[in-house]
């Protein structure tokens, strides 16, 4: 019963403190898709995803999100922002965190599982022990969140994102601190999740390489604009230099990496930081 | 100060009925409960949202609001009610989290030593204040009246109301104000609704432990939980037990003694405070090494990236 089409942009522009950050971009995305939000460092890719959750009003054209306009559906939506402010100091743990991600919004005060008639909060404790072994973190989560390392800690806020069984799931550079066979491994799990339940995942990212054999759709930011399409059809030399507007190479390794070349700023599809 | 009347002895019962054979020693105990259960709920709260520092401002605008209201002929409470409330919309603004947290500092650190200044020149000009400045400063036990205590109880009851009806969301936001934000908790509307209570603790704290010592029900028995537990709930409770201990040891103590309440206090929630860190510490270091599922969780690869980032500053 999973939409069939989760996401859909016409036309749309945002603009941030009176300034265009992107225009005329258009999009769908359907049920159980796995979508990758690429481009340059302030091209615009985390107000895509604030645009969709209803945070940032659409200057220009049409969005509709799980089928109602942004922000009437949040609760249908997962969420991982970009830099997220964990301090290492304070001892909560995994479950703790998770378990707000399912209620934390509600008045009032969580009480524990075991008192007597709290059957929601039983039913809720086994919904954080389910969705925390789904994303494998079950060893760990009953740890302070601070002394987990960047993997672990990743894998934890995404069952957080995850508790209320979401039909979109939006990620913000969830792989940014995390070394490579970390973010395969990540990512590998995130397709997973899109395949086995349906979700449709939405990840932006700097670099494509390691979510790139899983992804079924690309879109690319840069210059204002965003084109989006299969991967193959925009990380390529001819897409990609139409929407820069100046000429682009996208060159593939022998490994299968894709490497883009001549950008106006630094690489950003392959990162070198990650070889 | 009464002579005490079983203190030559060792006799434990006698002596606490002795305590509550004193009306003023009735009050302060009733005081010290209810002042202990709001301060150490609130402070649990203060120290995961890491706003020690404002909680420290607040409880120095406390002084000179006291000494104020005793100069203008009010009882020193509504002093303490007044100042630390007016405190809190000043800092309301400032206490955004953000990263220009520096600069701020260094301007409220410069407005605490002005409120100072200002509390000892009202308390200086005012000579009748019960137990002078030292009392305002470190606390004092006695000459609670009835109304304090009945008011008290009431800021006590209706702080705890408060974090009952808005506790969860208060823990989401402090604990992850982007993952709150993202759930559509209204962040910044009960980060400035939680400086509030914060004031009214501290104004109610300061009439026990006196302006100087807020710290150590509303912060020392909420670090010391921190340290014994990460679970929200139970470290509430731990520390709501930690504060009622050393409140009520504390005023014993400070009536067998010649020794003030203050001091007591202070004491005996360091103790335990102390106590906390080494018995945390000696854990950390028999569970290390011993953890082969984390190893099995890491994926393959160099594991330099992993970033050690246990213990930094604590609290
Ligand atoms: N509150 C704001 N007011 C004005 N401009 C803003 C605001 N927030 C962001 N911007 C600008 O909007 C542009 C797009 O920002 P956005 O965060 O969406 O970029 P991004 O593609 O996610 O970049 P990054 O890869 O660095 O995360 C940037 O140029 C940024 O400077
Ligand atoms: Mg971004």
């Amino acid at each position: 019963m999973r939409a069939e089409q989760v996401l859909r942009l016409e036309r749309a522009a945002a603009a941030l403190g009176g300034r265009t950050i992107w225009s005329d971009v258009s999009l769908t995305v359907d049920g159980g898709r796995f979508v990758a939000v690429l481009g340059p460092n302030g091209a615009g890719k985390s107000t895509l995803l604030r645009t969709i959750l209803g945070l940032v009003p659409l200057t220009a054209g049409d969005a509709t999100v799980l089928g109602a306009p942004p922000g009437a559906r949040n609760d249908m939506i997962g969420y991982l922002p970009q830099r997220r402010e964990l301090d290492p100091a304070v001892r909560v743990r995994g479950v703790d965190l998770v378990r707000l991600g399912l209620d934390g919004g509600r008045w009032g005060v969580p009480l524990p599982a075991w008192l007597p008639g709290n059957r929601t909060g039983r039913a809720a404790a086994r919904r954080v022990t389910d969705v925390l072994e789904l994303v494998d973190a079950a060893a760990y989560a009953r740890r302070p969140i601070g002394e987990l390392s960047g993997g672990e800690r990743q894998r934890v806020l995404i069952a957080q994102a995850l508790v209320r069984e979401p039909e979109l799931l939006m990620l913000d550079e969830p792989l940014d601190s995390l070394d490579l066979p970390g973010q395969r491994s990540v990512a590998a799990l995130l397709q997973r999740i899109c395949r086995t339940r349906g979700v449709a995942v939405v990840l932006v990212t700097h670099d494509v390489n390691p979510i790139l054999p899983y992804l079924d759709q690309v879109v690319y930011f840069a210059s204002g604009r965003a084109m989006a399409g299969a991967p193959e059809d925009v990380i390529a030399s001819g897409a990609l230099t139409g929407l820069y507007g100046v000429p682009i190479e996208v060159l593939r390794a022998s490994d299968g990496r894709l490497v883009v070349v001549g950008q106006p700023e630094a690489p950003h599809v392959h990162t070198p930081r990650h070889a | 100060m009464p002579e005490p009347v079983a203190a030559a002895t060792l006799d434990i019962p006698g002596r606490v009925r002795e305590l509550f054979t004193y009306h003023f020693m009735v009050n302060a105990l009733a005081a010290g409960t209810a002042v202990a259960v709001m301060a150490a709920i609130v402070g649990w709260f203060v120290v995961v949202r890491r706003q020690v520092f404002a909680g420290h401002t607040l409880s120095l605008v406390a002084f000179p609001g006291a000494a104020g209201a005793a100069l203008a002929g009010l009882p020193a409470a509504s002093g303490y009610y007044a100042a630390c409330g007016l405190g809190a919309v000043a800092l309301a603004p400032a206490s955004r989290s953000g990263p220009s947290r520096g600069a701020e500092t260094a301007a409220i650190g410069t407005v605490q030593a002005f409120a100072l200044g200002c509390g000892f020149l009202f308390a200086s000009l005012y000579h009748g204040l019960l137990g002078g400045v030292a009392a305002l400063l470190f606390g004092s036990f006695v000459g609670i009246d009835d109304g304090q205590v009945l008011t008290l109880f009431a800021v006590a009851a209706l702080a705890i109301a408060l974090i009952g009806i808005a506790g969860r969301p208060l823990l989401f936001a402090s604990l992850d104000p982007e993952g709150a934000a993202a759930a559509g908790v209204p962040v910044r509307a009960l980060g400035a609704a939680f400086l509030l209570l914060l004031a009214l603790a501290v104004a109610a704290t300061a009439q026990i432990t006196g302006a100087l010592l807020v710290f150590t029900l509303l912060v020392t028995p909420a670090a010391t939980a921190q340290a014994l537990t990460s679970r929200p709930v139970a470290g509430m409770l731990v520390a709501v037990a930690l504060a009622l201990i050393v409140t009520w040891l504390g005023l014993a103590f400070a009536y067998f003694s010649p020794w003030p309440v203050g001091f007591w206090i202070t004491s005996l929630s360091f103790g335990f405070f102390v106590l906390a860190r080494v018995w945390r510490a000696r854990r950390a270091r028999s569970a290390c090494g011993t953890s082969p599922t984390r190893r099995l969780m890491l994926p393959p690869g160099p594991p330099k990236r992993r970033r050690r980032r246990t213990r930094e500053g604590g609290a």
